[in-house]
């Protein structure tokens, strides 16, 4: 066996990748429940492509065949409605798994420096992810598949002057059509999998360059010891590794739950109308986009005003990206924070999940207002981060990692 | 030969090489970014709609598909005529005025060639959606001011009965109403001037 290491490591660096990424990549020893969500979304990631090349098999892309074929995996195919169940329940839990690893990078200000091209790349890789099931959603060619690409897609006609001939572009038709559909498959299938994976590959080298962060937000690479490893460091494998099985474990058990007892989620991870054929006539009378969307169609659907609307939602992601800029405290960890930042995230926080709410809902009157005052608060966090993070009342942040 | 080297001339080379490189990357780019736009078939597909209306009523919306989109057809009673004027102060362009919206022969107050006969295009101008016909006075879910009209499950915009979009709603511009003109009495084409194909 050695011999063949010896070999194989002259020719690839098998043994050196494996000690630097995992066998001797030094992680903090703090690491607590927030810390599962990375290699979860792996995991998910994992899923989604072996499920997705054999849900391929299966599908036809065509106007005319799609919806059809969807309903064929799911009653003729041998265990295809598993594989399709997989797939779409997969796409929420990938959605909810991503959601708690930014909030986990929100309260230990892990997006903060040197860790800011790590939250560029994550940040990339959920716009590729939203992009990845946007264009997915279209696939059975339901009515919310049809009409939630309608709506998006006009999105772009909003842009001055070019902006009718772009969403033209895109949809490679009048409406949205077999020519949208036919693209839209060859996006999803091989051109965002393959972006995909190379921004996972890009993040989690930015990562293991500059070291994890942690609930202290304190950096283990000020203390090492006489070999030049951190005091505070402990080896990924194997100890976070044995930690992460028993968090894949627990969200498996979960996940089969919703898979085998719920997999449309009530309507929520397949919405009731999809299971009406696409009608280029008719709109749903109530359409919604799938819940992971939801906070920014709620700010889209708060501006009355076509590009005032787009540019806002647009906003509500950009600013997300700034985020390692606009925090202005030298303080990472939430633990360590004044009561502005405090405040501020919760506010945040309560502000997310109620647009996400008000997003499911009809536009009445008072929940459009809602809306407004939670759009306001969501950006009033960014605009005013880098006051309210400068001024303050930061706690002294202890030399060491704190561990029981 | 000689001994030293010219690294002016060196890179000046390599950044005439890179431009000229890039120049043809970038062209290579144009027949894939091409064959993105709608097809010749697609470009087609647009033939004039004949539509009967003869067993249209009074109130009643009939919906065609012409170029893909849905275009409806429906008939107004005097009242409803009488109505539109009254809305002018709650909306965005009384007057029609954005030209690209109607033919210059529906440029008029009741946006139609026959006052009671009305032809639009049942798509949103926000973001797409084909919005509901809710002819009736005053629902709950619209208030007491609605006197009838077009409205947008998608994002709550609302249009008139001559397809004109209110103020405060995120649509920009009223519905469009396309070309189109009559054979004898009951006989709609729609997608068609009278003088020739739009």
């Amino acid at each position: 066996m050695s011999s063949f290491m010896n070999w194989l490591d002259a020719r690839f660096p098998a043994t050196k990748m494996w000690k630097e990424h995992l066998s001797e990549y030094y992680a903090p020893k703090n690491f607590n429940f927030w810390y599962f969500f990375g290699s979860l979304a792996l995991l998910v990631l994992v899923l989604q492509i072996v499920t997705g090349i054999f849900l391929t098999m299966n599908y036809k892309p065509d106007a005319a065949t799609a919806f059809a074929s969807v309903e064929y995996i799911m009653r003729d195919v041998e265990w295809g409605w598993l594989i399709r169940y997989l797939h779409s329940t997969g796409a929420s839990a990938f959605f909810v798994v991503v959601y708690l690893h930014m909030f986990r990078g929100l309260i230990y200000g892990s997006y903060k420096q040197p860790r800011e091209l790590v939250w560029i790349f994550g940040m990339l890789i959920y716009l590729a992810l939203m992009a990845e099931a946007f264009m997915g959603y279209l696939l059975p060619w339901g009515q919310m598949s049809y009409w939630g690409a309608q709506v998006i897609i006009s999105l772009f006609g909003a842009i001055p002057v070019v902006g009718e001939q772009l969403a033209l572009w895109i949809r490679g038709d009048f409406v949205v059509a077999d020519a949208t559909l036919n693209r839209f498959f060859a996006f999803h299938v091989i051109a965002l999998p393959i972006v995909l994976l190379g921004l996972v590959v890009a993040h989690i080298i930015a990562l293991h360059e500059v070291g994890s962060n942690n609930p202290d937000g304190v950096e283990i690479k000020k203390n090492k010891d006489a070999n030049g490893k951190p005091v505070d460091g402990i080896p990924f494998h194997p100890y976070y590794t044995v930690k992460d099985i028993v968090g894949v474990v627990v969200f498996l058990f979960i996940f089969a739950l919703v898979l085998f007892y719920a997999p449309e989620g009530g309507g929520w991870f397949l919405e009731k109308d999809n299971f009406v054929p696409a009608d280029p006539l008719k709109t749903p009378e109530h359409i919604v986009p799938l819940w992971y969307f939801t906070p920014f169609y709620a700010i889209l659907r708060a501006v009355p005003d076509k590009l005032m609307g787009v540019m806002a939602m647009g906003g509500a992601i950009v600013f997300l990206f700034l985020l390692p800029w606009l925090d202005r405290s030298p303080v990472k960890s939430i633990r360590y924070r004044g009561p502005l930042f405090k405040i501020a995230l919760t506010l945040f926080i309560i502000s997310f999940v109620a647009l996400g709410y008000l997003g499911t809902q009809a536009a009445t009157p008072g929940y459009t207002l809602a809306a407004q005052i939670f759009s306001v608060i969501y950006f009033a966090f960014f605009i005013f981060m880098p006051i309210y993070t400068k001024i303050d009342k930061d706690k002294p942040v202890p030399e060491r990692v704190t561990f029981q | 030969m000689s001994q030293s080297i010219d690294t002016g001339k060196r890179r000046f080379l390599t950044a005439a090489a890179s431009v000229v490189g890039g120049a043809g990357a970038a062209a290579v780019a144009v027949p894939f970014v091409s064959s993105m736009l709608p097809s010749a078939k697609a470009e087609a597909a647009g033939a004039p709609v004949e539509v009967d209306i003869s067993k249209l009523e009074t109130g009643q919306l009939l919906t065609v598909e012409w170029r893909g989109k849905p275009v409806w057809i429906f008939r107004r009673s005097p009242e409803v005529l009488a109505n539109l004027e009254t809305l002018n102060d709650s909306l965005r362009d009384p007057s029609s005025n954005v030209l690209s919206q109607q033919p210059e022969y529906c440029k008029n107050d009741t946006r139609a060639i026959r006052d009671e006969l009305m032809v639009l295009v049942g798509i949103c101008t926000h973001l797409g959606c084909s919005p509901t016909y809710r002819p009736e006075l005053a629902p709950a879910d619209l208030g007491a001011e609605w006197k009838g009209g077009f409205f947008c499950p998608c994002h709550g915009s609302r249009f008139d009965l001559a397809g004109r979009v209110f103020q405060g709603v995120p649509a920009p511009i009223n519905l469009q109403v396309p070309p189109y003109h009559f054979q004898g009495d009951n006989l709609v084409v729609v997608g068609q001037d009278a003088e020739g194909v739009a």
